[in-house]
């Protein structure tokens, strides 16, 4: 994006000098004038350059505006302006520079050496004119710019190249899980046919890796991964909170009070319905969302019976983007 | 299957009220008033729930043998120690007896009396250890706000937060407009169904009060004036607006039309 208006100015400077060498080989037919007054070329150029600024000023805006400011209205301001100034721009070229003057006149005798001499004014004239090139150049920057407040906010969903910070996460081994009111969760606590939300202590509660949802299932029940035996002492789980789909709070524990006639034990997604089943490590059993619940492997202090974290999470937490499928 | 439409059409021709009744009615003993409750009870639960349960309410938890009583056969949990808490909740909010044994319990028109409930609930908690008894709450010493907070922390998931009700995957959940707060008492603690238990150490009593006196809130919502339209969301609304709007256009189109031809 950056080398865009570089690469602009260096074909235009590539020219004039082409222009100049071919200039030097003789005389002049047109002699060198005054720079003609541009008047509504310059208009035009101007509301153009405008035009791309305002453009500019979206991205600048949009890469500003966090979802706490909640400022969109500057986001309207500035693209509205982009489309009005690339309007105005329109409208004083067709009033004023678009020639529409028909003229008859016979078709004239071949006189090669006359059109090239009519060339060669043309071209001399040409090289005092600059109205096309500052056209072309003042459009080419209010489309780039238009073009980038476009392309900016879809391009801003999700991270395309950098998907590390995806998956990070405050869990480290060793740490405690803590409830609601920062209060160590002990494995005593967690009683079967319920859930709790639960927290890594002197964490950021807001990072999406933080919550998880804690349940207990009988220890026989379970049919995790062979690389994940111990990952959940007693039949106590922990999954991310945050659903793979769309990145919802899973609110819903689905536990059957008579296994033999009920829907087995899952973790539901309230959005959008996504179904994860805890007994086998929060794979997907029904909905929308395309990869398991990321599970954090538990630990049962052996002296204090607090619940900590044997390790960071499975995988990335929070909802899928183009990086992040597995 | 045919012969089940067969009985269906059959029942529809020869006789009218018949259709009001569930498909299993209430097996009842011959002269309920000269039995004691236990008696009673006993007669009950062996007519109305023992296909499922088993004789003693030890449960039935692999598929039996021929037919139960009332047709009825399945599969059910043991009741051994459930208490009078979940017997109430089940008999008193019409879930059992269920008529069919592989269907979600959902609320219906209770076809027993209170007598017959207390009945049940008596032999049931005879049988072995009595179990937790019907709780007692008191929504008038709890807060809207807390009950709000409370509601929203851990019902509205699935409840949604007016208690509406809605679906988790493979099962409905029940609008809570017509519990009452016994009822709700007791769902939250014995969690019916595929509910989660919550127990005292998740929601207090005094917690549980709030909540109750939030859900008995929502049934009366404080009307906030406008087009109500039976309150029944953004949606459906907009759609009415749509449609005057259209009539308003049709009608300017049409005024429009007139003054060119003229």
């Amino acid at each position: 994006m950056r080398r865009l208006p570089v690469a602009v100015i260096a074909a235009l400077l590539g020219r004039r000098g082409r222009r100049a060498a071919a200039e030097a080989h003789g005389e002049r037919i047109v002699p060198e004038g005054e720079p003609a007054p541009l008047g509504a070329e310059l208009v035009v150029a101007a509301l153009l350059v405008l035009s791309a600024i305002c453009g500019a000023g979206f991205v600048v805006a949009f890469a500003v505006t966090t979802p706490a400011t909640h400022q969109t209205q500057y986001l309207g301001l500035a693209l509205g302006l982009c489309l009005t100034f690339l309007a105005a721009a329109a409208i004083v070229f067709s009033k004023r520079l678009v020639v529409d003057e028909d003229a008859e006149e016979d078709y004239p005798e071949p006189h090669p050496a006359e059109q090239a001499e009519v060339r060669e004014i043309v071209r001399e004239s040409g090289s005092r004119i600059t109205r096309k090139r500052l056209l072309l150049g003042a459009g080419g920057l209010a489309g780039a710019g238009l073009t980038a407040a476009l392309v900016a906010p879809a391009v801003s969903l999700g991270p395309v190249f950098d998907t590390d910070s995806l998956r990070s996460s405050p869990w480290t081994r060793g740490k405690r899980l803590v409830d609601e009111r920062e209060r160590p969760l002990l494995a005593y606590d967690i009683e079967p046919n319920t859930f709790y939300t639960a927290y890594p202590e002197h964490e950021d509660r807001d990072r999406i890796a933080s919550p998880v949802i804690l349940v207990r299932l009988d220890p026989n029940a379970l049919k995790l991964p062979a690389d994940r035996a111990d990952w959940a002492p007693d039949g106590i789980l922990a999954f991310s909170k945050i659903c793979t789909h769309a990145g919802c709070a899973i609110s819903m524990y689905r536990k059957p009070l008579f296994a033999p006639a009920d829907p087995r034990p899952a973790l539901v997604c309230p959005c959008h319905y996504s179904t994860f089943d805890p007994a086998t490590g929060g794979d997907v059993i029904f909905g929308p969302a395309g990869r398991p619940l990321p599970q954090l492997p538990l630990l049962i202090d052996p002296a204090t019976r607090e619940l900590k974290a044997a390790g960071g999470m499975s995988g990335p937490v929070g909802p899928s983007w183009s990086g992040v499928r597995e | 299957m045919r012969r089940a439409i067969l009985t269906g059409v059959l029942a529809l021709v020869a006789a009218a009220p018949a259709a009001a009744q569930p498909r299993a009615g209430i097996v009842r003993p011959a002269d309920e008033r000269g039995l004691s409750l236990l008696e009673l009870g006993r007669q009950l639960f062996a007519g109305n729930c023992s296909s499922c349960h088993g004789g003693l309410a030890r449960g039935i938890a692999r598929a039996p043998k021929g037919q139960g009583s009332g047709g009825i056969t399945g599969l059910g949990p043991s009741l051994r120690g459930v208490g009078a808490r979940a017997l109430d909740f089940y008999l008193s909010t019409g879930r059992m007896p269920l008529s069919e044994p592989d269907a979600e319990p959902e609320r219906q028109g209770v076809e027993l009396s209170r007598r017959e409930i207390n009945a049940i609930i008596a032999y049931v908690t005879s049988l072995g250890p009595p179990g937790p008894p019907v709780p007692d709450p008191h929504p008038e010493a709890g807060a809207i706000n807390d009950g709000l907070h409370l509601f929203t922390e851990h019902c509205a998931g699935c409840h949604q937060v007016v208690g509406q009700g809605g679906v988790v995957t493979g099962a409905r959940v029940p609008p809570l407009q017509y519990a009452t707060a016994t009822q709700i008492a007791e769902a939250v603690r014995a969690g019916p169904y595929l509910m989660p238990i919550f127990s005292d150490k998740q929601i207090s009593d005094a917690q549980l009060d709030s909540i109750i006196r939030y859900v008995l809130s929502t049934r009366n919502p404080p009307d906030r004036g406008g087009w109500g339209i039976g309150n029944v969301g953004p949606i459906p609304e907009g759609m009415v607006t749509w449609l005057l709007a259209c009539v308003l256009l049709v009608g300017l189109c049409v005024l429009i039309g007139k003054r060119l031809k003229a």
